[in-house]
């Protein structure tokens, strides 16, 4: 047991490194969540998650247990080619992907309509990537789902749940989340960790659902702590949102206490990268993970409080995943907006619904500022880790030019991972690459990006890590070959 | 489709205001208050030789990175601030060739060489004042000027024979000994208040402890340097005096120490010097530690009586060894 009720009554933070970027959540902040319109169309990609792609198939609802049916293992070709020649109808949350490995996320419809076929789509991280369409049809009605009391599951059906619902972790990385609880029942773990913290600056997602859904994320926390078979969970939100914690407290306090599961808030002091599993995690515990190892080896599991929802609206209502909501802001969108978007709809078909872009935009990005992804083009889905798009005029963003390294070492004090960014800069800037693994970036470093942020010479220092990280591989790879 | 106008980079996409340029030019303001009390204190000479030393070194600046032909960034401030620390070490008194041959050895031979900002491994105004020291020795310990005690701004500026030849507080103190010097400068109190107001024969950067505290104190308040290597180096130099500087041990005058020599100016605009000081912390606590000691070492035993410029240059190449010694703890090192 690891509740420490003392140190939740004062916000705690992380000691090593942080910084404190402007927040801007005020612009979506306080809007309540707004579903859009049907889109048009949407775009789902084969791989949104962590572990293997999805291959595609449309299976009509309903059949028993469809998504056993569809875990077929090898034959994506056939699959594929029936799918693309009947030009099937679905409904928004049929099943049309899934994939054998245990580590994947099955796809649903976002949308009523019908499939169009596969294509390449442009891609927020990767370029292109494999996609299935699915065009709209304004009359499809849209889904109902009944209330189930999840306490009458057993583990396993309460894992097949989240399993067959395709949730995957919405803070950022996309694991599975039916394959981070499946626990070995051997780890010694005593605390969930609610990720709340939402660092990154304009992101509000995370805060309207903790607002609007309060009492789901908590059922959702005490379904994953039946999952686990342990008792105590910390959720772990940043002191920027207050009413958050409020509603939180309240709605815990108003619950009576059951089979001795034990649910508290935690402020935290406000400092980036407090969303990042490593820090969280020594926030609330002050526990520490050693480098390379899973948090289940110190006893905690993280999941984010959006994802704990989602959890819930599975297990207890058979919803599957195929909605999600997204911060659209910055001062280059007309009217900034808490959205609930089907997954896989164009950024233009916001854009489009929210009065188009200003005249000085200067760069969208798909993610938060810190850690998000700039595009080029307005062509490109939203993903089921998409929490955000930014629109950003010129002088919200930084595009100077960069300088030499001064040595100021503002980066060693920015580090929350106890890394050198500076040295990792000029070893690639010399052609030296893959002598950096010394500084532990391959195993450490989550480009959090606070070493760029501080960094007075205006250094591209996550950038100069990736390119580290790709001569490190290949270094590698032409000593696998000698041997 | 792809749309032109917006601009695509790796994150962040946001980032602190702070620049190189806002770096320097704010330690470029804070050295300037000694400057202007030092006209009041020297006369407008101390203005000119400033002037004529920032000149050159934002001229020699210019024309290196022309000549090995790199962008031209003398706009980023740091040639301002080895100008301004240049005049700062170097006599009032000197004439105007001087500083301009000093600018060229400390911003052609000691960085623009070196591969320019970021690059050096010796801090340039200190290159450039050892250079002169090593060649005009005579120049360079004598041409200082008696404080003003009359409001003649004026009485310095003309020829250069005109400039009267002042002794130095610590030239008296090592080669005459402590009663010559309170002959010469008046009761150690009158001393300390006007070592800490500026008010006796020395460089410009030796003038007021106060202005420069003051600057070198709202450095740290910004955040742009820690206390580590200012601290280091005066709490060194106090206790090596303390223990060795009297005629037994642990009789020396610490305070007498810190105050004079350049110490001050030397602890929190020089060895702070970011490119040529270690980044962390235990490096920077040994380097100033290092400084501190060597100071007292050269002002004791060695043949000058100031010594910080010595034991910082002594110091800035052991700055690449101390970062790899002392490396950043990582976070992981506090797991179980």
């Amino acid at each position: 047991m690891v509740i420490d009720a003392k140190r939740a009554e004062s916000p705690a933070t992380f000691p090593k490194g942080g910084v404190h970027p402007e927040e801007w959540k005020g612009f979506t902040g306080s809007l309540a969540i707004e579903k859009i319109p049907p889109p048009p169309r949407v775009c789902l990609f084969l791989k949104q998650h962590v572990g293997a792609a999805c291959e595609v198939a449309v299976q009509k609802a309903p059949i028993q247990a469809p998504h056993d049916n569809l875990l077929f293992s090898r034959h994506p070709g056939r699959i594929y080619q029936q799918l693309v020649d009947r030009k099937a109808t679905v409904r928004a949350g049929d099943l049309i992907g899934s994939t054998g490995d245990r580590l994947g996320a099955a796809l649903h419809a976002s949308l009523g309509g019908r499939v169009e076929g596969v294509v390449d789509a442009l891609h927020p991280m990767t370029g292109k990537a494999p996609a299935l369409v699915i065009s709209g049809d304004p009359e499809a009605a849209a889904p109902g789902y009944d209330f189930e009391d999840w306490r009458r599951f057993s583990r396993q059906e309460l894992l097949d749940r989240i399993r067959s619902a395709g949730i995957v972790g919405l803070g950022g990385a996309g694991f599975p989340a039916h394959f981070k609880l499946d626990v070995d029942p051997q780890a010694q773990l005593d605390t969930l960790i609610l990720n709340g913290s939402e660092c990154e600056p304009y992101l509000t997602c995370d805060h309207r659902i903790m607002v609007e859904h309060a009492p789901e994320v908590i059922e959702g926390a005490k379904i994953i702590l039946t999952i686990l078979g342990i008792h105590a969970c910390v959720i772990g939100v940043e002191t920027n949102k207050p009413d958050a914690i409020d509603i939180l407290q309240r709605t815990i306090a108003e619950q009576r206490s059951e089979n001795d599961l034990r649910i508290i808030v935690q402020p935290l002091r406000v400092k980036y990268p407090q969303g990042s599993a490593d820090q969280i995690i020594q926030s609330v515990t002050g526990r520490v993970r050693s480098s390379g190892k899973r948090s289940s080896s110190i006893g905690v599991i993280v999941q984010n409080v959006y994802t704990t929802k989602t959890i819930y609206d599975a297990v207890v209502r058979g919803k599957p995943f195929y909605e999600r909501v997204i911060t659209v802001s910055g001062r280059g969108i007309a009217r900034p907006a808490n959205l609930l978007v089907p997954i896989g709809t164009h950024l233009g078909d916001i854009v489009s619904h929210l009065g188009g872009t200003t005249e000085d935009l200067a760069k969208v990005v798909v993610g938060g500022p810190m850690m998000g992804f700039a595009v080029s083009s307005l062509d490109i889905p939203i993903t089921k880790t998409t929490a955000g798009v930014l629109f950003l005029t010129r002088d919200e963003i930084d595009a100077q030019d960069y300088g030499p390294c001064i040595r100021c070492g503002f980066c060693l004090d920015a580090c929350p991972m106890g890394l050198e960014p500076n040295n990792i800069g000029i070893y690639v800037e010399a052609g030296r690459g893959a002598e950096t693994a010394q500084f532990g970036l391959v195993d450490d470093c989550f480009e959090c990006g606070s070493c760029a942020y501080v960094c007075p010479a205006k250094r591209p220092l996550v950038q100069f890590i990736r390119l580290a990280r790709i001569q490190i591989r290949e270094a590698e790879r032409k000593k696998e070959k000698q041997k | 489709m792809t749309r032109t106008d917006l601009i695509v980079s790796v994150s962040p996409h946001v980032k602190q205001r702070v620049t190189t340029a806002t770096l320097m030019w704010t330690v470029a303001a804070c050295l300037t208050p000694p400057l202007i009390l030092s006209i009041f204190i020297f006369g407008f000479q101390t203005l000119l030789i400033t002037l004529v030393s920032v000149g050159a070194c934002v001229a020699t600046e210019a024309v290196s990175q022309k000549a090995l032909g790199r962008p031209v960034h003398v706009s980023d401030g740091s040639a301002v601030i080895t100008g301004l620390l240049l005049a700062y070490i170097i006599p009032p008194g000197v004439p105007y060739w001087t500083p301009i041959t000093g600018a060229v050895m400390a911003i052609f031979v000691t960085k623009a060489l070196m591969g320019g900002l970021g690059f050096n491994i010796f801090n340039p105004a200190l290159i450039g004042r050892a250079f002169l020291v090593a060649t005009y020795p005579v120049v360079m310990t004598t041409a200082w000027l008696e404080p003003l005690r009359d409001a003649s701004i004026f009485r310095y500026v003309g020829p250069p024979v005109d400039v009267v030849s002042a002794a130095t507080p610590l030239h008296v103190l090592k080669h005459y000994g402590m009663s010559a010097f309170i002959e010469t400068f008046g009761s150690l109190s009158t001393v300390y208040a006007d070592f800490f107001f500026g008010l006796r024969p020395g460089c410009i950067g030796e003038t007021s402890t106060l202005l420069l505290l003051i600057g070198g104190i709202f450095l740290i308040y910004k955040r742009y340097i820690t206390w580590h290597i200012p601290l280091s180096v005066i709490a060194s130099v106090g206790l090596f005096t303390w223990i060795f500087g009297g005629e037994t041990s642990f009789t020396g005058n610490p305070l007498l120490a810190v105050l004079s020599g350049g110490v001050i100016l030397g602890a929190f605009f020089m060895a702070t010097d970011y490119v040529t000081s270690p980044s962390q912390k235990t490096g920077q606590l040994i380097f100033g530690a290092g400084i501190g000691a060597l100071t007292v070492l050269i002002r004791l035993k060695g043949g000058y009586p100031e010594g910080i410029c010595y034991a910082i240059l002594l110091m800035n190449p052991l700055t690449p060894a101390l970062d790899q010694w002392f490396r950043p703890k990582r976070f992981s090192a506090g797991a179980p």
